[in-house]
């Protein structure tokens, strides 16, 4: 469909980065809340990555990716301006539904904060009372926000040690602007599972609807393999085509938490080898 | 002239096959029926009485003219043999390795009355192989028109249907949502019964047919199959997207470590090359005692695989008995010979996990078969006091599959209730010049149905647009070159037969 080329990227902090990368049927059918499977190379495993922006003038779409095992550290290492993905597939997923709630705060926290921004858009446009709530380590790892002012009512950043904006978690945020507000309609949060659990118990005292995006173990992203099932109430799921956003309030968190490290044995051999692998190549190039 | 056959005078035993011995295969992934050699072919090819019935036609799915390629097998004109098959099946290397040919063409077989019937399948085989060998190809001429047609899915159901509506003269795209096609060919069935190698030489063929295969391409979220019918020109479609969507017990303990679908299980053992982990990124974490949940064809391959990637004990664990398992008989023969322990008569009814949520135990129950059900197979119902515990560190699920929701979800085909997309007899469905077949229609059925749903479909299509139904041509009696012009016999074309007056000379 595409030759899934790599027309720019940025680099957040020393471990995040975005790609952009040209797919102009996809940016034409991409919709907030979506996410493509992409491979780098042949031997490459597919893994999701949530769509962070799309441009359908342009043709691109824009993947965010925290360098944290083999693969991702790969593309770090191999994906610069030019090059091409082996495999990029999508939107996945059902589109996040933009629906006629007046008052929205969206969530993002760490790499969740990329994913969030096309929602917060989309709110935007819909004529929403936009608050976001950003949540990073500290200020070195803030990305995006200038985008975000473009598109909120209200910001606010967390941080961890409190290098910018406030101190604390995003669920402290989240505090605040209901505090603030007693007429917040809905709360979207995409981020690590224990961030989208916290979020979901902060706003489940005061009923609001609280939507959250899940990041399970995925191979095909298209429903055939069920890598990807998660527990929503008593009723399984599978995130790739029956979400991936979902009720935060029915998720069983720990499910998919306990779900999420079941490779992790594999996952830290695979990383270690390819480290060695480095290694060994780098010594032999100089 | 050569006297008659006659079932005395034909060899009495059905050729055997080489196959390797199970303590060897079960240690690599190469082929477990090594194929016919040259001598075994022209031996087995003698057992054909070329009867005037012919009841194993009428008992392929898409008709192969079987007496006529064994006749030239006979011969020693495989090349002929090539061309008769592929008048008709486009995939010969694959049907001979998979179909159930004891339901098929073998199961009619008149030979098969008193001795063992012809071994149709094998000799296929042996004549797909040789093509891909040799490189032959047989391409038929091809009158192009003006129609686009796309075909969704590039498993069995859509390379049969894209073969016969490019034969037309259409011009096809195949979509397929993985990064290679092939389908359930690939990922599913494992290499030491059809190696990858073998669907990608056949997958060449369709190429040179001028088939087009568009991979990446997930319809019904990219685009969907009504801007297909509208801006994007497609004078028809046809939908082969399987059945997916893997079925779950809702057992307690499913969603502990270790335990999988079959379908996740092969797709990163076969399509995704786990099993050379860490040279492929996909893990694989096989197991070292394995319990899979079923005993079709999908469980004994799950089975197969985990064997031969190091599991030390793995065990069938199915609610009725051998009689009633779905899988074809020599694939439970394969997998008994193989290690295997069939546990028949039992089920699971709890997994039990350990403190780091892995999978340790099935706890199970012994069944007994009481009344027969709606399907006409005895209702298995359990022994009281028969629990008992499988102790296993990896659990397949192999109990079949739901229809996928994708294109449900995204256009406005009518599903029927159990969300298989609904066709009339023709296989259109109610979206005008959108045809399904295979799975998505009917459920997880075989590979060879699919490829005759696909034909058929491809047959409807070709009424829908207008377009002479060539499959009348390349079915019509075979393939004396001298009868045939650009590969389509001269009857069909209109010639007539002049004869000219003998000239005094």
């Amino acid at each position: 469909m595409s030759d899934f080329e790599i027309v720019a990227r940025s680099d957040f902090s020393d471990v995040t980065f975005s790609l952009e990368v040209r797919h102009p049927l996809m940016a034409r059918a991409a919709k907030p809340g979506q996410f493509v499977i992409v491979m780098e190379h042949e031997h490459g495993e597919r893994i999701p990555l949530t769509l962070a922006d799309f441009d359908r003038d342009k043709g691109t779409i824009t993947l965010v990716i925290q360098a944290v095992g083999k693969t991702t550290r790969e593309m770090q290492q191999n994906c610069r301006v030019g090059t091409r993905l082996h495999a990029l597939v999508g939107p996945m997923g059902i589109p996040s539904h933009i629906g006629a709630a007046k008052k929205v705060i969206c969530v993002g926290g760490g790499l969740g904060v990329a994913p969030i921004y096309p929602q917060a858009r989309a709110y935007k446009e819909s004529g929403a009372y936009v608050i976001g709530v950003l949540g990073f380590r500290n200020k070195g790892l803030v990305f995006w926000e200038d985008k975000f002012r473009a598109c909120c009512d209200e910001l606010i950043l967390c941080t961890d040690d409190g290098s910018a904006g406030i101190k604390g978690l995003v669920t402290e945020g989240i505090k605040q602007s209901i505090s603030a507000h007693a007429d917040i309609d809905e709360v979207v949060a995409i981020g690590p599972p224990i961030m989208m659990k916290g979020c979901a118990e902060a706003t489940r005292p005061f009923g609001i609807k609280t939507m959250v995006s899940l990041n399970p173990v995925m191979v095909d992203g298209t429903g055939m393999c069920g890598g990807c099932r998660v527990k929503i109430g008593e009723v399984i799921k599978f995130a790739c085509v029956d979400g991936p956003d979902f009720d935060g309030h029915l998720v069983d968190f720990d499910d998919l938490m306990a779900r999420l490290g079941r490779f992790r044995p594999t996952e830290k051999a695979a990383l270690e080898a390819w480290q060695e692998s480095c290694r060994l190549r780098g010594g032999a190039g100089h | 002239m050569a006297k008659r056959k006659t079932i005395r005078t034909i060899p009495q035993a059905r050729t055997p096959m080489p196959e390797q011995a199970p303590e060897i295969r079960i240690t690599n992934f190469e082929e477990v029926a090594c194929g016919y050699r040259l001598e075994d072919a022209l031996l087995e090819a003698e057992r054909c009485l070329d009867c005037p019935d012919q009841p194993c036609v009428r008992g392929c799915p898409v008709g192969i003219a079987i007496p006529g390629f064994i006749r030239k097998i006979a011969e020693k004109n495989f090349h002929g043999a090539y061309d008769v098959i592929t008048d008709t099946n486009l995939l010969p290397s694959v049907c001979g390795r998979v179909c159930p040919q004891e339901s098929q063409c073998e199961g009619v077989c008149t030979v098969g009355e008193r001795l063992e019937p012809v071994a149709i399948g094998r000799l296929e085989r042996f004549i797909g192989d040789r093509a891909i060998a040799e490189g032959w190809t047989n391409l038929p001429y091809i009158e192009r028109n003006r129609h686009k047609v796309g075909i969704v899915g590039s498993g069995p159901a859509g390379m049969a249907c894209a073969a016969d509506i490019a034969k037309a003269g259409c011009e096809v795209t195949v979509f397929e949502a993985f990064q290679e096609p092939g389908g359930v060919l690939k990922y599913g069935i494992p290499d030491f019964r059809l190696p990858n190698s073998v669907v990608d030489a056949e997958i060449e063929k369709l190429r040179q047919l001028g088939i087009r295969f568009e991979c990446n391409t997930l319809v019904g979220r990219l685009f969907t199959l009504e801007q297909m019918m509208g801006e994007m020109g497609f004078s028809a479609v046809f939908v082969g997207t399987g059945a997916g969507y893997p079925s779950f017990m809702g057992i307690p303990g499913e969603s502990l470590g270790g335990v999988l679908s079959a379908n996740e299980w092969l797709t990163r053992c076969n399509l995704m090359h786990g099993r050379d982990f860490p040279a492929y990124d996909t893990p694989l974490q096989p197991g070292k005692h394995v319990a899979v949940i079923g005993a079709g064809n999908t469980a004994m391959d799950a089975m197969r695989v985990a064997l031969r990637v190091g599991a030390e004990k793995v065990t069938c664990v199915y609610r009725r008995s051998a009689a009633e398992a779905p899988a074809r008989a020599e694939e439970i023969h394969h997998a008994q010979q193989e290690g295997i322990d069939f546990q028949w008569l039992t089920s699971p009814v709890e997994l039990v996990g350990d403190e780091q949520h892995r999978v340790r135990a099935m706890r199970c129950e012994r069944m007994e078969l009481g009344e027969p059900d709606a399907s006409g197979r005895r209702r298995p119902v359990p022994v009281a006091g028969s629990a008992f515990e499988i102790e296993c560190d990896m659990v397949v699920f192999a109990i079949g599959t739901n229809a996928n929701p994708i294109l449900g979800q995204t256009s406005g085909l009518k599903l029927d209730k159990r969300g298989y997309i609904w066709t009339d007899d023709t296989l259109a469905t109610s979206i005008a010049g959108v045809f399904a077949g295979g799975d998505i229609v009917t459920g997880a059925a075989t590979v060879i149905q699919a490829m005759g749903a696909g034909r058929r479909a491809a047959r409807a299509m070709k009424a829908y647009l207008g377009l002479r139904d060539t499959d009348a041509v390349y079915l019509a009696a075979p393939t004396d070159p001298a009868e045939r012009l650009f590969g389509i016999p001269r009857r069909e074309r209109g010639f007539a037969r002049v004869h000219l007056p003998e000239t005094a000379s």
